[in-house]
């Protein structure tokens, strides 16, 4: 089956603002909160939700980019290539948004919460991901803000393609093989 | 994925190799200076130190890199052990693999011993160091201070100086440095420079002053009197006056050169106190990048699926 487009690029840089306008009524000048991409493909939405938060709310936001490959409990099972971490900000006591494009078995989540405890106890961790692939979790994992929810198969695949740029990305839904870094 | 299933030299690595190794180094060395200096990779494996010879600073990083990743760990000294009972060295292992050990980190002061295990025992096996054969896990971390200091080893020219004769050191250096695109020279008296060492296609120079002003990075090797059967130079006094690096010599060179040192410094010997301090010598860094080397060659290695 040829793949279907489930999100175009003018409907795609709607759902970031959205997302950016939740994320203000519940951190209003995010004095006390951190944005934090997990490596490798929520990085590049967290660059564009941190760009349009600085530009709506005029801060400079706390950000950060987490590497969780050493925390993953499917290292052994495949070979996987470690990326950078770079935490600008200490995250004690501070309210965390992890961000990550697309949200399946919520392993990568769990992964990412164990991560975080290298550098401190936040106050509060919520997570905000573009794609919410439901019925398809291995752990209790929910996310707090959502792009958009599919409903998918669980060997069919979704894939975020942009490379940061709002005006040419798309989210397409594939039949192959199962997606599980997800 | 790395292309070996055992670290036994870096003459069997590729070049890809090397730089998946030094690129996960530099994801260890950020671990290792966070506040909590530990992941949970290797949570589920036992690794064995095994030492049939003496060594401090490869067996403490070792040690360190493994309990970092979180393996369990358990340390074997040869002096200390059945093997003066008159064991075989693939019966001890075997019996230390029947509790459920799955990796070994070993050195042997016989060249090869660690390949002869690889082949006859199921772990995967880390070189150590094997008598004057290899030490990889020493060439990746001074190709990676290299790195680390001069942004790229590709290009720069290397000295190496002492006792080539008798340094694995050396040898693992001149096979990493070369497949990472460096040039290599050794110097030392023409008695510890190996007869066929050109056909490695490395550069010889037994005037110190000339190979210092040719190179960007001198390694200064210390003179294994352990291993030297017969007298190689008339004195200790005499090699230092022609091989042994001071500030006198350091400062009349004028000229920006990274110090190098594998360990242990026999100070006022091949370097002195004041050089191996000084602003040139990276010596510290090497022993800081060696455990989040080792750290990356254990991961790699750990988790390298069966073929």
């Amino acid at each position: 089956m040829p793949p279907r487009l489930i999100l175009d690029s003018a409907r795609f840089s709607i759902t970031i603002r959205r997302l950016c306008f939740q994320l203000i009524e519940n951190h209003d000048n995010f004095s006390n909160s951190v944005l934090i991409g997990l490596q490798p493909r929520g990085i590049l939405l967290a660059r564009c939700i941190r760009e349009e938060l600085n530009k709506l709310t005029g801060n400079n936001i706390a950000y950060g980019e987490l590497d969780t490959t050493f925390f993953r409990d499917d290292f052994r099972m495949k070979a996987l290539v470690p990326n950078t971490t770079q935490m600008e900000c200490p995250i004690e006591n501070r309210n965390v948004i992890l961000i990550d494009d697309v949200l399946f078995t919520g392993r990568s989540v769990r992964a990412a919460m164990d991560a975080l405890q290298q550098f401190g106890r936040p106050n509060h961790v919520e997570l905000l991901v573009l794609v919410n692939r439901r019925f398809s979790r291995h752990v209790p994992v929910q996310p707090d803000y959502v792009g958009l929810t599919v409903d998918a198969l669980f060997s069919e695949k979704v894939i975020v393609q942009w490379a940061g740029d709002m005006n040419t990305a798309a989210i397409t839904l594939t039949s192959a093989e199962s997606n599980d870094r997800s | 994925m790395i292309g070996v299933k055992h670290l036994l030299g870096i003459k069997y690595l590729s070049r890809e190799d090397i730089d998946l190794i030094l690129h996960t180094a530099d994801t260890f060395l950020d671990v290792i200076n966070r506040p909590i200096k530990k992941v949970p990779t290797l949570r589920d494996l036992t690794i064995v130190n095994l030492f049939f010879e003496n060594s401090t600073r490869t067996r403490l990083s070792f040690e360190l890199a493994e309990k970092r990743l979180s393996a369990d760990v358990i340390n074997f000294a040869a002096s200390s052990s059945s093997i003066s009972k008159g064991e075989t060295l693939i019966d001890t292992v075997n019996n230390i693999l029947a509790m459920k050990v799955d990796m070994v980190v070993m050195r042997h002061p016989k060249p090869g011993a660690p390949h002869f295990l690889s082949e006859r025992v199921n772990a995967r096996i880390i070189n150590a160091g094997d008598g004057a054969h290899e030490h990889p896990t020493q060439a990746l971390l001074d190709a990676y201070s290299i790195r680390r200091k001069l942004g790229e080893v590709s290009g720069k020219k290397v000295l190496i100086v002492g006792d080539i004769l008798h340094s694995r050191v050396a040898l693992s250096n001149i096979f990493c440095l070369q497949k990472l695109g460096a040039e290599v020279m050794v110097c030392g008296p023409p008695t510890l420079i190996p007869k066929y060492i050109e056909q490695l296609n490395v550069k010889v120079e037994t005037d110190l002053r000339k190979a210092l002003n040719w190179c960007d990075v001198a390694n200064m090797l210390r003179i294994q009197l352990e291993r030297q059967d017969i007298k190689y130079f008339p004195s200790l006094r005499e090699y230092t006056m022609l091989y042994g690096l001071n500030r006198n010599l350091l400062e009349s060179l004028n000229k920006e050169l990274v110090i190098m040192h594998p360990g242990p410094i026999n100070r006022g010997v091949e370097i002195t106190s004041d050089v191996a301090v000084s602003n040139h010598s990276i010596i510290l860094d090497q022993v800081e990048n060696g455990v989040a080397v080792r750290m990356a060659v254990l991961y790699l290695i750990a988790n390298r699926q069966e073929d």
